[in-house]
């Protein structure tokens, strides 16, 4: 929608499309065509934190997968190692741990499977000013079938890996405090195996689609909505890849360690989430850098970024070239989130294929426990990024504050300077805005692969506010979501 | 109307916790308590794109969610699907249609669909549990499934 006053032409992206979740962008063109003003919003919210107080903690592993269908596994597991922590669970069984880390590797793999082949794919098979008619998923179907096909069949082989494991595909309840409530049977493993070899030669594939379209685009992609930040995870022990467990690491633009090995349950002491008056979602910076400098990226480019190595050969293999792009030093591009998504998704089958030979998913020792605490953080790597769940509870068990900081509200800041580059580059200067120049801002969101649904944060603190300003700083409209 | 020939797929779904939202699953359940042959039942909080390649595996989709009005019919409606190819979507939501329409054009079969709607009257408030109307509805709309996926039944709609 293209909407015009007397000095400023707004634009109107809404709602953003092939995200998950419901946004849109406002951008601000004054009277020479130049971008003003460029931003992402948030349409809609949760108020989950407060919805949950007053709640017994051992129900927040189910409970909190309310939250969304689109990553339920991860808020489960992420809420389970928290209350792990109440429980006193300080280390799981070998049997617990490696069913939540089958359980956690399944969910990556269908999540990272999903958002390439139908929700990118269509920018990069046929460009980004492409006929719309086209540039859908059913142009891929049309087109290319059988990655369509790949696509879907990679989703519900994950799917089948979360239900054999959390016990249902969506919703589960296989995490509990202190453990797991199943192993998998022979039977369950067996069923998993058969398709096994399929999904790693489709996940070499899907590699090699991101590897290529980003050296063959190189020029674009070094550009496109790309720019110098923080990067921010969790890794081993040993610095390795570690989507399921470990302590925070974060680093700047050239690679330099910011923090390291930081303790879960100290993350208030690294991490401070800002507020903006525009936006619902929050804006996580780095304490000691600042709400200006200490904004960072989570996700699978950040990832890729921080770890040290990973521990799968050919995942490890395909990093060592996505570093040689950048000679060692973190890549920014806004593009290559695509090519590192599937780094991890080659990274997430070689895993679930080392897990389902492991016979100790067959072990019956499932749960421990260990002196209570009335508080508990849990961090986990989602697919998204990375996931935040603090709880501190009363002597009646009962949840008397809850705190999520979720991957897509860290992308936050991130997502908003992509939106902003992405619109100077592509739509300054141009008389005419063309729905290919508009997508070009989608794409760049859509790099994200956000989640706009979990991403807000308690209920009628921020009422949603689109200011209208002429270039003398006048409010010229202004509207206002309840 | 006759009998659905051949295998068939019952997909209920909905969010229990939103009480007659929950009418989809529920109905799933009484179909696979009823353990019928050469009957797959899926009970699901929303449909995701990989229920085209299961729907692909059958001859027969039905799909069962609760809705606000039956389209005039109440307890139930029960119609014929036309599939359709609908580039807006997300793991948030997909239409029947396009399930139906991804089963025929990607998996390359005729998989003949159906939507089972089930009239329910409370979804604005969280919980589990259905309520009294939506109840009896439920049994009618299982009783009417049960006798069209039955051995030689009819049924009258």
């Amino acid at each position: 929608m293209v909407a015009t006053t007397k000095k400023l032409k707004r634009i109107v992206i809404e709602p953003v499309t092939r995200v998950e979740g419901h946004g849109k962008v406002t951008i601000l063109l004054d009277e020479n065509h130049q971008v003003h003003q460029a931003r992402l919003h948030i349409v809609e919210f949760r108020g989950f934190e407060r919805f949950i107080q007053g709640r017994p903690y051992w129900e927040m592993p189910v409970a909190v997968q309310r939250l969304c269908g689109i990553c339920p596994v991860s808020h489960h597991l992420c809420a389970a190692k928290a209350v792990d922590r109440i429980v006193g669970a300080d280390a799981l069984t070998p049997t617990a741990e490696k069913m939540r880390r089958l359980m956690h590797y399944g969910q990556m793999f269908q999540s990272h499977s999903l958002h390439f082949f139908h929700l990118a794919s269509p920018d990069l098979l046929f460009g980004f000013d492409a006929d719309p008619a086209v540039r859908n998923v059913l142009g891929v179907a049309g087109k290319y079938p059988e990655l369509a096909k790949q696509g879907i069949l990679m989703r519900k082989y994950g799917q089948e890996v979360i239900k054999a494991t959390a016990g249902k595909k969506i919703h589960g309840t296989g995490a509990i405090p202190g453990g797991m409530n199943k192993n998998l049977s022979v039977a369950e493993r067996d069923e998993l195996l058969k398709d096994l070899d399929q999904m790693h030669e489709w996940a070499v594939g899907a590699l090699k689609i991101a590897k290529d379209y980003t050296m063959e685009h190189l020029e674009l992609a070094k550009e496109f909505g790309s720019f110098e930040s923080n990067h921010l995870s969790i890794v081993r022990d040993d610095g390795a890849m570690d989507l399921y467990n470990g302590g925070l690491r974060a680093i700047d633009k050239d690679g330099k360690i910011i923090f390291d090995h930081v303790d879960n349950q100290k993350y208030l002491d690294y991490i401070i989430e800002g507020v903006k008056s525009w936006s619902y979602m929050k804006f996580p910076f780095i304490k000691t850098l600042g709400l200006d400098d200490g904004w960072y990226h989570v996700g699978p480019l950040a990832r890729v970024n921080t770890c040290s190595f990973i521990d799968t050969p050919q995942a490890e293999a395909a990093r060592r070239e996505y570093k040689k792009l950048t000679g060692g030093k973190p890549n920014h591009f806004t593009l290559a989130y695509h090519w590192s998504r599937m780094i991890e998704t080659l990274h997430s089958i070689e895993k679930i294929a080392e897990l389902l030979h492991d016979p100790d998913l067959q072990g019956t020792d499932l749960v421990v426990k260990g002196d209570r605490r009335d508080e508990g953080v849990g961090i986990i790597e989602a697919p998204r990024g990375t996931l935040f769940h603090h709880y501190r509870v009363n002597k009646d068990d009962l949840v008397t504050m809850c705190n999520l900081i979720v991957s897509t509200t860290s992308n936050n800041e991130p997502m908003n300077r992509a939106v902003r580059k992405v619109a100077q580059d592509h739509l300054s200067g141009r008389p005419e805005i063309t729905e290919g120049m508009m997508n070009h801002v989608e794409v760049a969101i859509r790099a994200y692969d956000p989640c706009l649904s979990c991403a807000t944060h308690a209920m009628g603190q921020m009422p949603l506010k689109v200011t209208l300003v002429d270039a003398g700083g006048n409010v010229v409209d202004e509207k206002v979501k309840e | 109307m006759k009998r659905l020939d051949g295998s068939a797929l019952i997909i209920g779904y909905g969010n229990p916790g939103r009480l007659d939202d929950g009418l989809g699953p529920a109905l799933a359940d009484a179909i696979d308590r009823a353990n019928l042959p050469n009957v797959t039942v899926e009970g699901c909080y929303q449909l995701a794109i990989e229920h085209a390649e299961l729907a692909s595996r059958h001859d027969v989709v039905v799909f069962a969610d609760a809705c606000v009005e039956a389209d005039g019919n109440e307890p139930f409606s029960f119609r014929p699907l036309q599939p359709k190819m609908d580039a807006s979507f997300s793991t948030h939501s997909v239409e029947p249609a396009v399930i139906l329409g991804l089963a025929h054009n990607l998996f390359g079969t005729q998989t003949a669909g159906y939507v089972l709607a089930i009239s329910g009257y409370a979804f604005d408030d969280f919980g589990e549990g259905l309520s009294a109307n939506a109840r009896e509805n439920l049994d009618a709309a299982t009783r009417f499934l049960q006798s069209l996926l039955l051995p030689d039944a009819t049924c009258e709609v």
